[in-house]
């Protein structure tokens, strides 16, 4: 990013606050970057004459004599095929020690796609992992979080899941992400051979948290180069979202603004969505799907950043520690994928929505039979056989570290249907039970 | 001359401009960006300071950019053509957009104005007519679309000095010249504008409601009914079917024009309505449902300022209509996206906040929205309807929160959400002891009730509420103590709740015969199981109750799933006397 030759250059700040600083300077416009005494920034606020910077990596020593000039452009990503298998920081600068990127500059956070001109997502994207393939569908051109509690290995599940995808491009948007964390999605998509296929936009926690708000947008402009002009199926990680709406709310708060909910920005729905809502799938084939971690405070989802997480995406995948088993699942019951039922039964066996269902109705029976053990109820027979079959239902198929074909998931559903109840027991359709109940031998 | 200005400020979609001359709130005016107009709204004015809301994202504008005021509100166009449209919230069309991504500042027509509508005159000359009386008619579609005395000229009478012959006419062609009381000659075309945040009058009056509009959803239908020109509410929290239960009333809805606004939603929830209503068929005419559909459609990453003129936009489409005298049904979601953009806009112009920093005036904001629903008794006697259901998106799924509150003391149908049965897939989740519908206690509509089903249906369902109530509170009982630590009644009561909530209650909104649920049906299946309940019966123990409970539930659910009257429908009905045995 170069000065134009002819910006003129201001000495004389105003005002600094943590995270801004305000100025006299004229025919200044919106969203435009500056650079003050070095540090990159951009325009918040315009009135009168006094323009207000947001100066993404801190205010810290900068004096009321700092060196400001303006780029005269909003920020932008040069864009071009050499993008893939390169890592970026936030402000798509190469970190990999490679030659800058040339090409067209597209500015970030650009307009949203014509509703009308959408398609209705109907691809599948196969992950290997019964709790989202059997239970919950992913689709290409859907937008899902994992709501995780800190301790719980979400980033190692994200990236097995975008390793496993068939997809053109995986473009991982990297916000607060510890450095050990870091490297191993590197050596994770190194070691797997994909490093082609990768490219990285990482802000670390060692650098600046207001940084971080340019992570999403400059993930999703590199997606949209490839999936609106190279028609490419890109998939697109954002980890942490929780982090990415505190570093809203620092901005916010020091903006002045009122707080609402949890000390959010009162738009912070608005500031989701419109990250969320670039996934979509293309009239000319191309797509973007998101999948973006939301860290929760010990399983709390009425908080707002999952709140509002939660109201924008289409479901939500819910990981949970399963104490009987001592792994980790994706919980049946608080996960959701909406836009599974456009293509379960139609890109997937017949019997796949019949069999995840009764899998999990089996699995809450169980649950209830648990609740009267603890209460000092007697368990029936039926009860015993419940807590038996979920045990093993969670070790083979909810567990995250099962990787296996969706008709294997199938087909391990009716094989425990059959160990552990009638075929009454799991009411199940007829003609399914007749064409795929397993014959004892 | 109009009044211009030039930016003075800027932060976010807020914008400042010196003005030269007299402005009025929410005049619409135009920021030249680099020969980009931007539309834009006045909400504040001090002194020669005019505070404005771009509809656009305001990148790269600069102080000092020009800006021309339009010397008029937000305003739509109405007339033929916007049955079936998909608009943008300030009615731009979406469908004649080229561009895969919405340019800013493109602004399309919302009506095809080189269409030839076939024109039949109603009003002929000298007649005496008001804003809002019929001139004639053109067939949109199936509907008989009626040009009327545009409604801004409401206040005077005016003469009709002559009128177009039955024939074929473009929307801006003239069909009728007006003369005033003093003579000065007005000329009409099919055309006519009216700004959106101001509600249509030109009605003889507005009656209580007294007709029950059928949704299809047994849940709604029997136990809190809507009234046509009513007003409703859908709070929940995420995932409890909420956008489910919306696309079922407007798919099944005893309607003649829906309208829905996708306010602040997914995309990929419109584009489910762009892709599957077009091949629905109305329950009610035959037809195809997108011919009696139009969507308004701001979705979340959508611009804030324009998600809030959606609303208004799609009230005063449905305004229009009910001038013609057709029962319409305005569908929004969500309200809560629309209170959201009002606190966007409240906390930029630094007013001093409310409950959780939304304006304070959000209560009288909503339920002046609200009260633009309703039925009306046109000046020619014709009755017209707007019957509004609108969702909320409560923060954390707590109902205690601003956007419920505000909306609970304005609307008359409270549809609760609940979490606890959307975990257990008892769909819909509406709580069925929590909601209610202050109708049910309208004498208009209990005897418009007791005439079109029967005259003990009111009877009935109280009835049938009174049993779910008792079996709520049997269920918390037998919770507490235990299966054996409770008399065996407590499990009668709670199992014949039961019965109510898995064959009337809850629905296979996915199941094509399941889904919808005439009046009719709806009667009989009630009868049919309140005759089951009221039967006092001798179980062995709890668990002879359950399971012959279960097998009686199965029975209804097969009798549910079957086509009304079919032999299937009949076979599992007599299944049912098979179980009941002698007790039937």
């Amino acid at each position: 990013m170069t000065n134009k030759a002819y910006q003129r250059v201001y000495t004389q700040l105003e005002a600094i606050t943590k995270a801004t600083v305000s100025l006299r300077a004229a025919g200044v416009s919106n969203d435009e970057l500056a650079r003050v005494a070095g540090r990159l920034a951009q325009v918040v606020k315009i009135k009168g004459e006094i323009v207000t910077l947001q100066v993404f990596e801190g205010t810290e020593g900068i004096p009321t004599n700092a060196e400001v000039t303006f780029f005269g452009e909003a920020p932008a990503l040069t864009v071009g095929e050499a993008l893939s298998g390169r890592f970026f920081n936030a402000y798509g600068e190469p970190i990999d020690g490679g030659a800058p990127i040339e090409g067209e500059r597209r500015y970030i956070g650009g307009p949203s796609v014509n509703p009308y001109k959408r398609k209705q997502p109907s691809q599948l994207i196969p992950t290997g992992i019964a709790g989202i393939d059997l239970n919950n569908t992913l689709v290409s051109g859907q937008k899902i979080p994992f709501f995780a509690d800190p301790d719980q290995p979400y980033n190692k599940v994200m990236a097995e899941v975008a390793l496993r995808a068939d997809v053109d491009k995986i473009i991982l948007g990297g916000m607060g992400l510890s450095n050990d964390d870091y490297l191993y999605f590197k050596q994770t998509f190194e070691s797997a051979g994909a490093s082609d296929k990768i490219i990285c936009f990482i802000n670390t926690t060692d650098q600046p948290p207001v940084e971080r708000l340019l992570v999403p947008d400059m993930a999703l402009a590199a997606a949209e180069y490839f999936a609106v002009d190279k028609n490419e199926k890109v998939l697109v990680l954002l980890t942490d979202m929780t982090l990415y709406a505190d570093a809203l709310s620092i901005v916010s708060n020091r903006m002045d603004q009122i707080p609402s909910k949890d000390s959010m920005p009162g738009s912070l729905y608005s500031d989701l969505a419109k990250i969320y809502e670039k996934a979509v799938q293309l009239p000319a084939g191309g797509s973007i799907t998101i999948i973006a971690v939301t860290t929760l405070n010990d399983g709390d989802i009425t908080h707002a950043i999952p709140d509002n997480t939660g109201y924008i995406t289409e479901g939500q995948l819910f990981l949970r520690h399963d104490t009987d088993t001592g792994k980790v699942i994706i919980d049946p019951f608080r996960s959701l994928s909406r836009l599974k039922q456009l293509v379960i039964g139609k890109q997937t066996r017949e019997d796949h929505s019949q069999v995840m269902n009764t899998a999990v109705r089996l699995y809450s029976d169980a649950a209830g039979a648990k609740t009267k053990l603890e209460n000092g109820f007697d368990l029936s027979d039926y009860d015993r056989r419940c807590l038996d079959y979920a045990k093993e239902y969670s070790n083979r198929l909810l567990a995250i570290d099962v990787n296996i074909p969706i008709e294997k998931m199938l087909d391990t559903a009716w094989e425990l249907f059959a160990k552990y109840f009638t075929k009454g027991e799991t009411a199940i359709k007829q003609a399914l039970i007749d064409k795929y109940w397993p014959i004892k031998e | 001359m109009k009044t211009t200005g030039t930016v003075t400020g800027i932060i976010a979609n807020l914008v400042t401009v010196l003005v030269d001359g007299p402005v009025a709130q929410n005049e619409i005016c135009h920021i030249n960006l680099g020969g980009t107009k931007l539309m834009a709204e006045v909400i504040k004015v001090t002194g020669r300071n005019a505070s404005v809301q771009v509809y656009e994202s305001t990148r790269g504008l600069k102080q000092g950019d020009k800006v021309e005021f339009d010397g008029h509100m937000l305003e739509v166009t109405l007339g033929p053509g916007l049955l079936s449209s998909n608009y943008d919230g300030l009615q731009n069309n979406l469908a004649t957009m080229e561009d895969v991504f919405l340019k800013r500042g493109e602004y399309t027509l919302p009506l095809d104005l080189e269409k030839q509508w076939d024109f039949t005159p109603i009003a002929k000359a000298g007649d005496t007519v008001y804003a809002a009386d019929w001139l004639g008619e053109v067939l949109e579609g199936w509907l008989k679309h009626k040009i009327m005395v545009p409604f801004s000229f409401d206040g005077k009478s005016y003469k009709v000095k002559d009128i177009v012959a039955e024939g074929s006419y473009k929307a801006t062609d003239r069909i009728a010249t007006l003369t005033d009381e003093q003579g000065a000659e007005y000329e009409v075309t099919m055309l006519q504008k009216w700004p959106v945040k101001v509600a249509i009058g030109c009605y003889q009056e507005k009656p209580r409601p007294n007709r029950v509009m059928a949704t299809g959803v047994r849940t709604i239908d029997a136990f809190n009914p809507i009234a046509e020109g009513g007003t409703g509410f859908i709070p929940g929290p995420f995932g409890c079917g909420k956008t489910v239960l919306q696309h079922a009333i407007a798919k099944q809805g005893e309607a003649d024009v829906i309208v829905m606004a996708a306010c602040g939603e997914r995309a990929n929830e419109v584009v489910e309505i762009f892709t599957e209503f077009p091949e629905l068929i109305d329950p009610h005419t035959g037809r195809s449902l997108m011919e009696r559909t139009t969507i308004i459609c701001n979705t979340s990453n959508m611009p804030v300022a324009a998600r809030e003129a959606s609303v208004y936009t799609a009230m005063t489409l449905c305004e229009y209509y009910r001038a013609m005298g057709l029962k319409v049904l305005l569908l929004a979601d969500s309200t809560s996206r629309w209170a959201q953009a009002l606190r966007e806009m409240s906390n930029r112009m630094e007013e001093l906040p409310g409950a959780d920093a939304f304006p304070v005036d959000l209560s009288s904001t909503i339920s002046s929205f609200y009260s633009r629903a309703g039925q009306v008794v046109l000046r020619n006697g014709e009755i017209g309807a707007v019957t509004f259901i609108g969702t909320v998106s409560p923060a954390g799924g707590n109902l205690k929160e601003p956007v419920t509150e505000s909306t609970k003391k304005a609307a008359r149908c409270f549809y609760a959400l609940n979490q606890g049965r959307a975990d257990k897939k008892r769909y819909p989740a509406i709580d069925p002891v929590d909601s209610y519908s202050k109708y049910l206690e309208y004498p208009e509509i209990i005897g418009y009730l007791g005439k079109t089903i029967s005259p003990e249906w009111v009877d009935m369902v109280m009835e049938a509420k009174n049993i779910v109530l008792r079996g709520k509170e049997a269920y918390e009982q037998i919770n507490i103590l235990g299966d054996d630590g409770v008399p065996l009644s407590y499990h009668e009561n709670y199992w014949r709740s039961e019965l109510i909530d898995f064959v009337i209650l809850q629905q296979d909104a996915f199941d094509k015969t399941d889904c919808n649920t005439p009046f009719e049906r709806l009667k009989f299946m009630l009868e049919r199981v309140l005759k089951v309940c009221r039967v006092k019966r001798e179980h062995d123990n709890f668990e002879a109750c359950a399971s012959f409970y279960k097998e009686l539930i199965n029975a209804f659910r097969q009798m549910n799933y079957s086509v009304w009257q079919s032999e299937d429908f009949a076979k599992y009905n007599s299944s049912i006397d098979n179980i009941l045995g002698n007790d039937k």
